[in-house]
């Protein structure tokens, strides 16, 4: 009827300005909300239910990490990096560790790589298993969140058992582990993925052609492969847009390439398909720590560093395939004992900003949907 | 008591940044035992660490102090890896192009160029759109407080079709603006506000150039080197408490 914006003051005075005209709605979801994974605050731009713009306030969680980083040593500064996504954290310690020991053009020996990708694809599985049971909770399937915490208690033990930690578990150290497996480690993972190999299946017959979640996921929240790519958008995000890009098969870290394993992709690039490739994902990290465990070798499992790291003058950058997609580590150096600047890239910031694009026409309760589709961790976003 | 005074016996050197010796030693206090309570209780070391109390100045937070090994720059650089130069024909090709305003190095096997703040525009936009380097990885900025041009700023850049990645550096001094580069890559919105809201660096042309993560009234940029850890802090107590430092 009119363009009156409603939040402007009432027009008493023409008779057709009611306030139930107003066509344009603007309206805050979080940053305590229960569907934005922590302290999210979205300000939605409706036309009734239709999204027609978002904006994304953050920071609510920011603690300055890369601050910390300049007044800490190398190794002072590695547990931190454990609490920016804090459900992945093991991916977060492999990749700063990984950049400074490039920066110091040390390598890790082979046995320290077979435990760090053990434990990395195992904390990709936790850290899906998260994703799954949040997201279809947001949408309203409520099982699922049982089945996945319930699974991935398995993996948290095989944590605990290992260092000591469940969650914010400062496994590796620069040069590679400080700990050698325990007894019974190798039994734990086999076990473990025996245990594991039919729980997939468990979920997906809970969801995968579930009618409401069809309803609810198929044709949601699409971005088209070049988009994704000019948006930086990476990980499974990216790959359920039909680009097989994967930083393990790309430019192999950590002995990936001595390993079989398949990137799943997507078509449509909605909220179904990177369902679909993240279940696959969790089939293909299991493959992967199955060769891993049968195939670890013997030897060291520290290569020669330091006792005090003190890198040379330079700079460096180096990037893992963490859970959410690509986690650079930026690291300079001045010679002292102290890094000069640590830049961390964070998957989960850079994917966030595709929200806009991804809900734009589309309803209020797919903002919901694509938030957790989106997999992003507010501890990361922020640091 | 006993562990508080056992506490000065480690004394690391003194951090920079915890001078402030004046704090009230009540909270401390408590926060000290955690970590020298197994050694300090069952010990009779209360005698010689009476005899420590003089000869130490009370440091007032112990676990702390341990923390920052607060050397400042070292001076004897261990001789490792030097960049070198960078050749390949898209190199040879950008030299002909910019002449001395593009430097192009490698190092620990990573590539990068070193670009006139002039150029950069021009120069980003010619890799994406000759070069492939469709996937602009991330923006972000180092400050050199000693030199003229006092800011790094680097992008880094992917090309799936190449699966090559490099960085581009530039330097500009500070109150200088570079042009955004928003309109090559949409994902530099936030990168870009990101530097801008931790160093202060301007982009011309960015659609929205606001802070990001820290909210709107927030003075400094805390990533630049003369921005001090606990200057906020401090600042707070003074208006809040009345102390001149919290630490």
């Amino acid at each position: 009827m009119n363009d009156s914006n409603p939040l402007s003051p009432l027009d008493l005075e023409t008779p057709d300005k009611t306030y139930l005209d107003s066509n344009e709605l603007i309206i805050n979801m979080g940053p305590q909300h229960p569907a934005t994974h922590g302290v999210l605050r979205v300000i939605l731009k409706l036309d009734g239910e239709k999204v027609l713009g978002t904006e994304c306030v953050i920071g609510y969680l920011h603690r300055g990490v890369e601050k910390i980083a300049e007044n800490r040593t190398y190794t002072m500064f590695n547990p931190y990096v454990d609490r920016m996504d804090y459900v992945a954290a093991v991916s977060n310690g492999l990749g700063y560790c990984q950049a400074v020991e490039k920066l110091l053009n040390v390598e890790a020996p082979p046995r320290a790589n077979y435990i760090r990708v053990i434990l990395t694809e195992l904390n990709r599985i936790a850290s899906h298993q998260l994703w799954l049971g949040t997201h279809a909770l947001d949408i309203g399937a409520m099982t699922p969140l049982f089945y996945t915490f319930r699974d991935r208690e398995e993996i948290l033990k095989i944590f605990e058992k290992y260092c000591g930690a469940r969650l914010t578990t400062h496994a590796f150290r620069i040069g590679g582990c400080l700990y050698e497996t325990y007894a019974g480690f190798e039994k734990d993972v086999k076990n473990f993925l025996a245990f594991f190999a039919p729980k997939i299946g468990e979920y997906e017959e809970l969801l995968t052609t579930n009618r409401i979640w069809l309803e609810r996921t198929r044709n949601v929240g699409v971005i088209s492969g070049p988009d994704a790519i000019a948006l930086g958008v990476t990980g499974p995000v990216l790959r359920a847009s039909g680009v097989k890009w994967d930083i393990r098969k790309a430019q192999p870290y950590a002995n990936y390439a001595d390993f079989n394993f398949e990137i799943p992709i997507g078509k449509n690039g909605d909220t179904y398909d990177r369902y679909l490739v993240r279940m696959e994902e969790m089939r293909q990290s299991a493959r992967i720590i199955e060769q891993a465990v049968n195939g670890i070798p013997e030897g060291p499992i520290m290569a020669k560093v330091p006792k005090v790291i003190k890198p040379a003058v330079g700079e460096i950058y180096h990037s893992i395939e963490a859970p959410k997609g690509e986690l650079g580590y930026f690291i300079v150096s001045d010679g002292s004992t102290q890094p000069y600047r640590v830049r961390v890239r964070p998957p989960s910031f850079v994917n966030l900003q595709a929200l806009d694009v991804m809900v734009r026409g589309m309803l209020v309760a797919d903002v919901v949907a694509v938030i957790g589709t989106l997999d992003i961790v507010l501890g990361e976003v922020d640091r | 008591m006993a562990e508080e005074i056992k506490s000065p016996v480690p004394q690391p050197p003194d951090g920079e940044a915890k001078p402030a010796a004046e704090a009230p030693s009540s909270p401390q206090h408590i926060a000290a035992p955690e970590d020298e309570k197994p050694a300090a209780a069952p010990s009779g070391a209360s005698e010689e660490a009476k005899t420590a109390v003089p000869a130490t100045p009370p440091s007032p937070k112990p676990a702390a102090a341990a923390a920052p090994p607060a050397k400042p720059t070292a001076p004897a650089k261990p001789t490792g890896p030097v960049p070198t130069p960078w050749t390949s024909p898209m190199v040879e090709k950008y030299k002909r192009q910019y002449g001395s305003g593009l430097e192009a190095q490698t190092y620990l096997g990573q590539n990068y160029f070193t670009v006139d703040s002039s150029l950069i525009s021009d120069f980003l936009r010619l890799l994406r759109d000759d070069e492939q380097f469709d996937y602009c990885v991330d923006v972000t900025a180092t400050h050199y407080p000693s030199r003229q041009k006092q800011f790094d700023v680097i992008w880094i850049l992917y090309s799936f079709a190449r699966n090559e990645r490099i960085r581009v550096k530039t330097q500009i001094a500070d109150g200088a603006s570079l042009p955004s580069s928003v309109s090559i890559w949409p994902t530099a919105n936030w990168l870009e506000r990101e530097v801008y809201d931790m160093f202060g660096i301007k982009f011309d042309g960015h659609p929205e150039l606001k802070r990001i993560l820290l909210p709107e009234g927030w003075k400094g940029f805390p990533l630049r080197k003369d921005y001090g850890i606990l200057q906020q802090d401090n600042e707070w107590v003074q208006i809040n408490l009345g102390i001149e430092s919290g630490q």
